[in-house]
């Protein structure tokens, strides 16, 4: 099939220039909080974004509305990348971020359907969302829906056994109307993937299990589009798909970038000016 | 001597007609619905059940999912493995969103005997009633069971409904007004109550007329909603007779017999024993399971005798 590029170049300039002030949003907001995770939460910086500001159907007005796509931020630790979108999108509030993990606010430190708009399904313990986005795609197909699914997951994630099990039901029950992504930063908590558990063929993986297997960099949003246009092309196809998504941990600040231990600690305040002058430098 | 019908099939028929009556009813099975009879649904509506196969966890994560979407899921496996492989879903989504999931958990307590400890269930009970949002109910027989499956549909969040696998006498008839909370005296006294829930009713009953041979006279109280607990007629029991036993086919530890012992401590301090499960039991025929580990009517004999001393 021939996609040609599927987003133009000013909405592309647009997202690019955007996801840098997110990553600057980000920073800003986890150092203040002295609590969150930055290395997981950068790597899916476009990934969220191109959704959020682009690909998916949403109404600010009626986040509820029946025909949105929606969104399983599986991997749910990157709810700040998520929450700083959601604003973006006018589903939230700029004032709402200062509750961030704090008490009595509606800013979870991972997803909270019930306390928080905008957020489909409450995430956090790892390895559900593929499940949950399963039930989700059958109901659409029941209720002959015509929305998408998005699941986003993370790679250390698919070391649980549960994401398998819902891949097997993706299948059985033909659900081509849910599209996983999976943000393959390639390091996880205690260290890289290959240290902690090796992920071997994560494409040939997904394919056995009967998914249409899209690979992409991450971070690059004209391929990224193409990336889920081509994903949504493959409804009708009875097979759900995943995109792979190139990424990496930390992306943007470099003392970050690739380090296991970046995934959920504090900045501190040396670290956070570091962080801040490369960010917020002219680039190209 | 009344009918013997096995709870499972009542659930069996009270999910196909309530299928019939309600099309957000959905039905997820992780293949043992020829077990829990949740079949008898599938057979009649295909399009709305789905079977995972053996994969507990997944279920209980899709469920979650159709809830979100407006649907009724009522999701089927053994009482053990519904605690024991879907508990983080259960928790972290359906009790946590307060999700309109229905979590079916057949071949409670020893009922499914000849398979031994692995398959049995001892702790169901006391988990799901230390979550939030959830309602525990334990259904004593054919009426109960029927009756319990329309208003699990009806409540707005998630229900825990244990299931026998067990034949179980007939107790109710169609006039039996069930309401989710509320405890039924199905027999008055004045010396003791017994307080059953599940299978273990009838064996309360059974109990009573021992004890009635022996010159005793004692309530017994059907209490099929463990969570919210009927604490009127807990109270009510203890002050009218003054000496408590709660009988559960479930561990003694987090089960009907704690749930009743926080009422009457928080209220009205009452002499008060426990039967129910201490240790694994082991593969057998069910009653005489139900004999060595003293879940039957002699057992309860005794412990009332206990209790009513104590007075």
């Amino acid at each position: 099939m021939d996609i040609t590029m599927s987003i133009s170049q000013n909405e592309a300039i647009r997202l690019e220039a955007l996801c840098k002030e997110l990553r600057i949003e980000l920073i800003k907001l986890l150092h203040k909080a002295q609590t969150g995770h930055p290395g997981g939460s950068l790597s899916s910086c476009e990934i969220i974004t191109l959704l959020y500001q682009n690909k998916m159907t949403l109404d600010p007005e009626n986040p509820n509305a029946k025909e949105r796509d929606r969104f399983i931020l599986s991997k749910g630790h990157a709810a700040p990348m998520l929450y700083l979108n959601l604003v973006k999108r006018g589903i939230l509030k700029e004032a709402d971020l200062s509750g961030f993990r704090q008490i009595n606010s509606i800013l979870q430190g991972h997803p909270c359907h019930h306390k928080t708009p905008g957020i489909d399904v409450s995430t956090g313990p790892l390895g559900l969302g593929l499940s949950v986005g399963s039930g989700m795609a059958a109901a659409a197909k029941m209720n002959n829906e015509e929305h998408f699914i998005y699941v986003l997951l993370g790679d250390g994630e698919i070391q649980e056994g549960s994401i398998w099990e819902a891949a097997m039901t993706a299948s059985k029950f033909k659900l081509d109307n849910m599209i996983a992504i999976l943000d393959n930063n390639h390091v996880q908590l205690d260290g890289t993937n290959e240290e902690i558990m090796p992920l071997g063929d994560i494409a040939k993986k997904f394919e056995a299990f009967g998914f249409r297997v899209i690979r992409c960099d991450g971070h690059n949003i004209a391929e990224f589009s193409d990336a889920i246009d081509l994903a949504k092309a493959g409804r009708g196809s009875g097979a759900p798909t995943i995109i792979i998504a190139e990424t990496v941990k930390g992306k943007g600040v470099s003392y970050m970038e690739g380090k296991n231990v970046w995934h959920g600690s504090p900045i501190s305040d040396k670290l956070y000016e570091i962080a801040m002058s490369e960010l917020m430098e002219v680039s190209k | 001597m009344s009918k013997m019908i096995a709870i499972r099939d009542a659930y069996g028929e009270a999910l196909k007609s309530l299928g019939a009556k309600n099309d957000r009813v959905v039905v997820l099975e992780a293949d043992v619905g020829s077990s829990s009879k949740s079949i008898l649904f599938g057979k009649e509506f295909p399009e709305r059940y789905y079977n995972v196969g053996i994969a507990e966890l997944n279920m209980a994560g899709m469920a979650a999912g159709f809830a979100y979407e407006g649907k009724i899921p009522f999701i089927n496996t053994f009482a053990t493995f519904m605690v024991g492989r879907a508990a983080d879903p259960i928790n972290s989504l359906i009790a946590y969103d307060n999700l309109n999931v229905k979590l079916c958990g057949t071949y409670c307590g020893l009922s499914d005997s000849y398979d031994g400890a692995s398959h049995h269930s001892a702790s169901d009970i006391a988990y799901f009633r230390s979550l939030p949002n959830m309602t525990v109910i334990s259904v004593c027989d054919e009426i109960e069971t029927k009756k319990a499956v329309e208003a699990a549909a009806a409540v707005n969040g998630p229900v825990y409904l244990r299931l026998s696998r067990a034949p179980a006498e007939v107790i109710f008839d169609d006039t039996y007004d069930f309401r989710i909370g509320k405890g039924v005296i199905l027999r008055e006294g004045k010396d003791a109550t017994l307080i059953g829930t599940g299978c273990m009713v009838q064996k309360c009953l059974e109990a009573a007329g021992l004890l009635e041979a022996m010159g005793y006279s004692v309530r017994v109280v059907d209490i099929h909603t463990i969570k919210p607990i009927d604490e009127e007629i807990i109270c009510d029991s203890a002050a009218k007779t003054g000496a408590i036993v709660t009988v559960e086919e479930h561990s003694i530890y987090g089960g009907l017999g704690s749930a009743v012992s926080e009422v009457l401590a928080k209220s009205v301090p009452t002499p008060m024993g426990m039967i129910g499960l201490t240790e694994f039991a082991e593969s057998g025929d069910y009653d005489e399971l139900l004999a060595k580990y003293s879940l039957d009517a002699n057992a309860i004999v005794k412990k009332a005798i206990e209790q009513i001393k104590r007075k």
